[in-house]
């Protein structure tokens, strides 16, 4: 048969291969904008959903984000925040992207295995942080977080109150942890349990946790817990321990204590 | 016609790629815990079938036999390829749940054995239709196990309540078991009983 001599099959193979190429490339490509935009879109949601502005399918995202937040780049070892001088191609508000800056060899680092708690072995040095501006100044500050679970790396938001101890608002925005137990954490009526609790006590110890069980209303520490979800032991001690992680002293606590040291100096 | 109308229904009762041939049980376990998923899921797959059989079969006799699996899987891995594509670009919260296994269709037996066993000798338009076929009759399953395993598991279908649960202030006490993996295994098996109950001839010998 003429189609078995080695002239034709490669020949053949070569076409097939080449065609193929065209139509893979062709849908990357053209398809690629839209995805870009849903990805960035899924996040804006998520940064609204944290900070409790995403009402309903029918919220314009952008705008909505564009009028009630503003972005601001924060070190996380000092504080500070980082002016839009030092910006770069990878470090830039517009374009923020939590996992590649935390992989760059500039930006990121190495995490002490004993000082991470949240097993994410690689941290960013400064981070993107968001403010929803309410009445008089800034009504709640947003801060990304992300941490092992049981399966998977979860990335999620958590928002503070400008009192910077209470809790307003917690989502993850992307993990892969088993539907319908440890993808729980995504139950509408368990990130709600977040909101009011207390981050800190009074002299500023970092208090929360997520407990397993439920948490007892009587219990002088029930405003320090959340309840663990019934048969995601592991993906909630995950959670507790990326939200202890990140504010703690190797996340946002320094920032945190220099915000709040200036605004008590502003009262005096 | 008449023919066309057999090849594609076929598959559904008859010769269930799951029920009968055993093949795509993977995947059946993992996208079903959720009716949205599984639709997306099907419809990607009856694409792929459908595809990879036009256009093996278009290629069919210019293939040395020797190298017929490398071309197949070549033309198969394109198809699932520009199925994610889409997918991301069009359901990207369906395809954030559906993760890789969009992407293991690539290794689903249905596909490469459809290519393999039907595609290689029959003309391109017979060969699709046979791929729509057998899509439908994967797609088939994947929709009852999903619904059953959403429905109990959750309350919900497409993300709607049906069954209030009592985590939610309802009746509903929901079985997490229908969430998980095997719960699939135990309502395929069940659809399988209930498919060669009426259709005898299915059952193997011993």
């Amino acid at each position: 048969m003429a189609s078995d001599s080695i002239g034709k099959t490669i020949g053949v193979v070569v076409a097939i291969c080449f065609v193929a190429a065209i139509f893979v490339s062709s849908a990357a490509v053209g398809l690629k904008p839209v995805q870009e935009e849903n990805k960035k879109t899924d996040l804006l949601k998520n940064i609204l959903i944290a900070g409790d502005l995403y009402e309903s399918e029918q919220t314009d995202v952008v705008e909505t984000f564009n009028t009630k937040l503003t972005g601001e780049i924060i070190d996380l070892e000092t504080g500070n925040i980082v002016p839009e001088s030092e910006y770069d191609d990878i470090l830039n508000i517009e374009k923020f992207d939590i996992k590649k800056v935390a992989n760059s060899a500039e930006h990121g680092k190495e995490l002490d295995p004993k000082k991470d708690i949240a097993s994410i072995a690689r941290m960013p040095k400064q981070v993107a942080i968001y403010e929803v501006s309410g009445g008089s100044g800034v009504d709640k500050y947003i801060f990304p977080v992300y941490g092992k679970g049981l399966w998977s790396t979860m990335y999620g938001f958590i928002a503070l109150d400008s009192d910077l101890h209470t809790i307003k608002g917690f989502t993850f925005y992307d993990h892969g942890e088993t539907p319908g137990l440890g993808g729980e954490v995504d139950n509408p009526k368990w990130k709600s349990s977040w909101v009011g609790k207390q981050a800190y006590d009074e002299d500023w110890n970092l208090k929360i946790e997520v407990i397993k069980g439920l948490v007892d209303p009587d219990s002088k520490n029930a405003k320090y817990q959340v309840d663990g979800l019934s048969g995601s032991t592991l993906t909630t001690r995950g959670v507790s321990n990326l939200v202890r992680f990140w504010l703690g002293e190797e996340g946002y606590k320094p920032f945190i204590t220099k915000l709040r040291e200036e605004k008590n100096s502003e009262k005096i | 016609m008449k023919k066309y109308r057999e090849i594609i229904l076929d598959p559904i009762f008859n010769n269930n790629p799951i029920a009968l041939q055993i093949l795509g049980i993977c995947s059946a376990l993992a996208v079903t815990s959720k009716l949205e998923t599984s639709i997306v899921m099907s419809l990607a797959v009856i694409f792929v079938v459908a595809f990879s059989n036009f256009f093996v079969s278009l290629v069919r006799n210019h293939i040395a036999s020797s190298i017929r699996i490398l071309v197949e899987m070549t033309i198969i891995a394109s198809l699932v390829i520009i199925a994610d594509q889409i997918i991301k670009a069009y359901a990207y919260d369906v395809s954030k749940q559906l993760s890789v296994y969009v992407g293991l269709i690539i290794t689903n037996c249905i596909v490469m054995g459809r290519a393999e066993a039907f595609a290689l000798q029959n003309k391109p338009l017979v060969s699709f239709m046979d791929g729509i076929g057998n899509g439908i009759g994967y797609s088939f399953i994947l929709l009852v196990v999903g619904f059953i395993r959403e429905l109990f598991g959750a309350g919900k279908l497409l993300g709607f309540t049906i069954l209030p649960l009592t985590t939610d202030g309802g009746w509903y006490a929901s079985n997490g078991m229908f969430l998980m993996p095997p719960s699939a295994f135990f309502l395929i098996g069940i659809i399988i009983w209930v498919i060669r109950t009426f259709k005898p001839e299915q059952v193997e010998e011993d």
